[in-house]
């Protein structure tokens, strides 16, 4: 009877307010080492997978890994010129100017925690300032937000889960739309367009920026073939995400100044750094 | 006092393997399979040792799996305790069914407690479920001897009392 009482008293009290996260992130510490116990194996294995690699094998990656280096280099110092053009046409039309993103680079852990959601766990929490609704990315594109942030670890939700909707753009005409999660890891539902709406296979949706929560102009998904059906008033298109939301292991939470910059000429003079990279 | 603390140790333990079968890393499709193995776990110790292993238990490890999943918290803390309370008010007779009785019981017991958790998850926010949402049911019942023949054999080898 008394733990009917406390349950309830528990539910509600945590469906009102957040007045009980200090007793979830001090229970935390206790399920993070089942967490880090079943992501055990795997670390063990990757270990030993790089332990036993030989050395013919390290000397070809290490030779692949400098060659792209380099390319990256060049398309970063082309980057940076742009960057540069960009924040003068804006001085020059008066808008203001986004700095750029600080980057944490999490790890997943490998559980899964209730079948039909798409919520990931990774290894870093509050303690190295991950905070909720912080985007997260991987190399290819965007992969979810944080969702709730524990002192040892914290939950992503993905772009595809059922209750996840992220304000795109289609790269082609700035199209503005919202993606929404399917609930399948391969697949976002574009379900607010119009039938005679400007899209194509193939187009790709990057982040819109609107809303706050994503910086704009990240790669979401390219849109799938679809048939279009003039007779329905909206069209049903669906789209790929270019992460690779099932086979990361290192993700990156992003640090992004959500609350534009104003521009003014003095930060030109001043030759402001706009990356900021923050390794861990 | 040595040997209960000991057994104590036993039983948390075996929650505690439980847990890490709860959230382990399967594939999608076989995920949707993945049984309750803490409530199995829980509805066995109250049915073999109820004097040590009681609501109390169950409440504070519904919490856990609160937490470790990412629930709302309390939702698995009200579901267990009340099949675990359940469960102890019947031990007596259900240690004397056979087997295949008991799985009778351990169906109705992970029916109600996904009935419960379903209820709490429509009153936060109703959303279309998957039918896939009750599978675990199914399997769990389906696991229960295997549950129950390792854990009788855990009890026997370190002959907690019953």
């Amino acid at each position: 009877m008394l733990a009917i009482i406390a349950s309830i008293a528990l539910l509600v009290a945590e469906q009102r307010s957040n007045q009980l996260d200090f007793l979830r992130n001090t229970l935390s510490f206790a399920t993070d080492t089942v967490n880090y116990f079943v992501d055990l194996p795997l670390v063990v294995v990757a270990r030993l997978n790089d332990a036993m690699m030989s050395y013919q094998t390290l000397k070809d990656e290490n030779h692949r890994l400098r060659e792209e280096q380099l390319i990256k280099q060049m398309q970063l110092l082309k980057f940076e010129s742009l960057e540069k053009e960009n924040i003068r046409l804006r001085a020059l039309l008066d808008n203001s100017f986004k700095l750029g993103e600080q980057v944490l680079i999490a790890e997943l852990l490998k559980v899964n925690m209730v079948p039909y959601e798409h919520i990931v766990v990774v290894n870093k929490g509050t303690r190295f300032g991950v905070h909720p609704r912080q985007p997260v990315f991987d190399a290819s594109g965007v992969v979810g937000q944080v969702f709730r942030a524990m002192p040892l670890s914290s939950e992503i939700m993905l772009i595809t889960d059922l209750n996840h909707a992220i304000p795109v753009q289609v790269n082609r005409n700035g199209l503005l739309t919202i993606a929404v999660g399917s609930g399948q890891l391969n697949q976002l539902i574009l379900p607010f367009l119009p039938s005679n709406a400007d899209i194509r296979p193939g187009d790709l949706l990057i982040t819109s920026g609107l809303g706050g929560t994503f910086p704009q102009g990240y790669p979401v998904a390219v849109v799938d073939p679809f048939t279009s059906k003039l007779n329905k008033p909206f069209a049903k298109i669906t789209a790929t995400p270019t992460a690779n939301l099932d086979r990361n292991r290192e993700l990156m939470i992003v640090w992004s100044n959500s609350i534009p910059v104003p521009f003014t000429s003095k930060m030109l003079d001043q030759g402001v750094e706009p990356k900021k990279f923050a390794h861990e | 006092m040595n040997d209960s603390s000991y057994g104590v140790g036993k039983i948390i333990l075996s929650l505690f393997l439980a847990m890490c079968l709860r959230v382990l890393p399967l594939p999608p499709f076989w995920a949707d399979f993945n049984p309750d193995w803490v409530l199995l776990t829980l509805i066995y110790w109250s049915l073999a040792i109820p004097e040590r292993v009681g609501i109390f238990h169950a409440w504070v490890f519904g919490v856990l799996i609160d937490v470790l999943t990412g629930r709302l918290l309390g939702q698995n803390a009200l579901a267990y305790s009340i099949v675990v309370y359940l469960c102890l008010k019947l031990h007596k007779r259900l240690r004397q069914f056979p087997l295949l009785q008991q799985e009778l019981y351990i169906f109705i017991c992970l029916l109600l407690s996904q009935l419960l958790l379903f209820l709490i998850k429509n009153l936060q926010n109703p959303e279309q479920l998957h039918s896939t949402f009750w599978l675990p049911v199914l399997t769990g019942t389906l696991c229960w001897p295997l549950v129950y023949t390792v854990l009788r054999f855990v009890r026997l080898t370190t002959r907690l009392k019953s």
